[in-house]
């Protein structure tokens, strides 16, 4: 996939990569063998016909093609994106035991950009039920299932906390990995299915939990908002941030255009950022953009970084110093950062996830010159509004037990996406809440 | 878009505001806050909620940075972007007998709301209320007409005692069983009046007004130390028990964008100096 080049990509914010032209859309479609029983479409949490857009591809035919998808799903030129396809569609694809998979997500986001251009006309929707639905939270989750509900015909609020819609989308994925402009164009298209945004209502605070439970059903999408901190000596120093915040201020308040926004954020020029997730990741780019020179520091190997290869790779060309097998263990400074200690680590035995335990060697330690540095050890659920639910079963990380199909310990009370499971991908909270609307659809005709 | 329906300079350079706030106003209890964000490129910032009447919040703040100023200049008829709220924990409201509450500056702000709130559950409530000089002070007649007695105290002995609220403080707690305290002010404030009620062990509690972000414990922008522990002030607070309050540490906090914060304004108030008419 082309992508403009590093030394330009880390002077603005502007979109990475450059995505397909018609004519290499075509040509890759054209690899597509079209299976018999195409093992893609498992992979695929939303179920999206992949095969079928792409012979609309190959046939030219652009805007059915995106029909076919906006079918499954309504957010697709952001699935084209950030999508982790690798481990989905792309990983099951036929072709990849010889060559190279399709690039299914490539072809996603081409055929999503070309009909927000040409326009596409939003799906239809079913007669009205009169049955209200409540959806708590505009990111992935909460859009999905206020689409999936709003085209079955039901009267669908979104409640908002912040002043704009879509959750991570928004205030968490930098734009020059997903342009806003590109979220706000697909939130629009669900709005036109007739849902209702209410943006500043907190439910549990401005929305009471026993007005929330007087809606016909609720779908729970609040996410894993809860920064975790790392507790190391000098944590509260200035300068440290969770990577929630220092990308909430970039993201959602534009605080790299300060003064032009009011919002500011400190320009580091010594960034140190302590994890290897997707956000660590975006982190460490979005300060690498402001003109720091920035190091990610992991505890355990390149080999086991939990962010996709491409931002891995993305990071490292923009010139991301990776330390590996090291832990922060204390943050230096007066008042303002000026350091952070790291302790090297061996590599054990493989823990319950496969990778090798990380464990700290004694005396073993280093110091970092910083003047910010960021904690992306991972997001916990939003505890705000789900520990004022009385009744409602939580699971050992303050995350709401939900089934399958989206239930939970309350009736009418269903959840979907990273409440449910703790961080986890936009499509796996998409795919979730489809599941979740078809359940609250399902209550509703009785 | 939340309109302002009333606006008045109270003090010097204190600013009382009501707006329309339908989701606020309905739900909003003593002690809570909303994150306002004036316009598209504005900052996110939290205010006490000091009063509610029907489908309207006020709002009491002293114009200080760039986002008051710009507040302070609103008319009734102009807009708020955004208001969200009402943030926090409620004031913990119950009969405990004999309340005091202390309010420094446009801290006094805050104080209504929770004296109301504590004289409805059956408490005496005592109010101290201090400003530098007379013509920084707020609210008297409203806490006046609330509380059972009230203290008025200036730096400059230019109305009621001659001192700080913590001498009127530290006199009552001498003479009198005081059986919960707030104290509501500049960090400083705080931090100094705390100590008057620390030896007799009463319960204390102050608001605390660190820097925040989403006000909803997304980003830990707030977050303090608290009996030890990290507390965020958005969603934990932001009231907590005075006596364990790291006050050091949090003004060491509120000053990280001082400079900024400085540049915000200056740009602000030469803008506005240079085409008054065009805003």
């Amino acid at each position: 996939m082309p992508v403009r080049p590093a030394d330009e990509r880390i002077r603005d914010f502007d979109e990475v990569d450059l995505g397909f032209t018609k004519t290499e859309a075509q040509a890759e479609a054209l690899r597509c063998l079209q299976c018999k029983k195409p093992l893609c479409i498992d992979g695929c949490p939303v179920g999206i016909n992949i095969p079928a857009f792409i012979q609309q591809i190959a046939d030219g035919d652009i805007l059915q093609a995106a029909a076919t998808i906006q079918e499954e799903n309504m957010l697709p030129a952001i699935c084209g994106r950030v999508c982790p396809q690798e481990n989905q569609c792309e990983k099951l694809c036929i072709l990849g035991n010889k060559s190279t998979p399709v690039q299914i997500g490539q072809l996603e986001r081409y055929v999503a950009d070309y009909a927000r251009k040409e326009g596409l006309q939003i799906p239809g929707i079913a007669n009205q039920t009169k049955k209200r639905v409540a959806v708590v939270g505009s990111g992935p989750a909460g859009l999905t299932g206020a689409a999936e509900l709003a085209k079955a015909g039901h009267d669908v609020t979104i409640f908002e906390s912040l002043h704009k819609a879509g959750g991570v989308l928004t205030y968490g994925i930098p734009s020059f990995r997903l342009p806003k402009e590109i979220v706000n164009a697909e939130i629009d298209r669900v709005m036109a299915l007739g849902v209702t945004l209410k943006c500043n209502h907190i439910v549990g605070r401005s929305v009471s939990i026993e007005e929330l439970l007087k809606f016909d059903a609720v779908l729970l999408g609040t996410g894993a908002g809860l920064p975790y901190f790392m507790d190391l000596k000098g944590e509260h120093l200035n300068g440290v941030y969770s990577a929630n915040e220092f990308l909430t201020r970039v993201n959602l308040m534009h605080a790299e255009q300060f003064p032009s926004y009011d919002t500011p954020v400190i320009r580091g020029s010594r960034v140190i950022v302590a994890g290897a997730g997707n956000v660590a990741m975006d982190a460490a780019r979005t300060a690498r953009r402001m003109g720091g020179k920035v190091t990610l520091v992991y505890r355990r190997r390149e080999e086991d970084m939990p962010a996709r290869a491409a931002e891995i790779e993305h990071a490292r060309e923009e010139g991301i110093e990776f330390v590996t097998c090291a832990n922060p263990v204390e943050v230096l400074g007066e008042v303002n950062v000026t350091g952070v200690i790291c302790v090297r680590m061996k590599m054990c035995d493989p823990d319950d996830s496969g990778r090798p335990r990380a464990e700290p060697i004694r005396n073993e330690m280093f110091t970092l010159d910083a003047d910010v540095f960021i904690q992306a050890i991972g997001q916990g659920p939003n505890p705000l509004l789900i520990r004022e639910i009385d009744g409602i079963t939580l699971g050992k990380k303050g995350n709401v037990i939900a089934d399958a199909s989206g239930k939970t310990s309350i009736y009418n009370v269903f959840a979907a996406g990273d409440v449910t499971t703790g961080a986890a991908t936009v499509i796996e909270a998409m795919g979730a809440a489809k599941k979740a609307a078809q359940t609250i659809c399902e209550m509703l005709k009785d | 878009m939340y309109t302002i329906t009333k606006s008045k300079e109270i003090a010097n350079n204190i600013v009382e505001i009501w707006v329309d706030a339908p989701h606020v106003a309905e739900h909003a209890q003593a002690g809570q806050f909303v994150i306002i964000r004036l316009d598209e490129t504005g900052e996110r910032i939290p205010l006490t909620i000091s009063a509610v009447s029907q489908s309207t919040i006020r709002i009491i703040f002293m114009a200080v940075g760039k986002t008051t100023h710009a507040l302070a200049r609103k008319v009734v008829g102009e807009t708020i972007a955004d208001i969200a709220g009402p943030l926090g924990k409620p004031s913990e409201i119950e009969k405990y007998g004999t309340c005091v509450l202390v309010g420094g500056g446009a801290g006094i702000a805050s104080l209504p709301f929770i004296a109301k709130s504590l004289k409805i559950a059956g408490n005496e409530v005592i109010g101290i209320i201090g400003a530098r000089n007379s013509g920084l002070l707020i609210l008297e007649d409203e806490m006046q007409s609330i509380c059972d007695e009230l203290f008025i105290t200036t730096d400059d002995g230019s109305k009621g005692v001659h001192g700080y609220a913590a001498d009127v403080l530290k006199n009552l707690n001498a003479t009198k069983k005081l059986d919960a305290v707030w104290i509501i002010g500049p960090t400083i404030m705080m931090k100094v009046t705390a100590e008057v009620t620390r030896e007799k062990g009463v319960k204390t509690f102050v608001s605390l007004n660190p820097i925040m972000v989403d006000g909803t414990g997304m980003c830990g922008s707030c977050r303090c130390r608290v009996g030890g522990e990290t507390k965020f002030a958005c969603v934990d607070g932001p009231e907590f028990d005075a006596h364990t309050v790291d006050f050091n540490l949090l003004m060491q906090r509120q000053r990280m964008y001082t400079d900024m914060e400085r540049t915000s304004l200056d740009l602000f108030m030469q803008h506005t100096c240079d085409c008054k008419e065009e805003k």
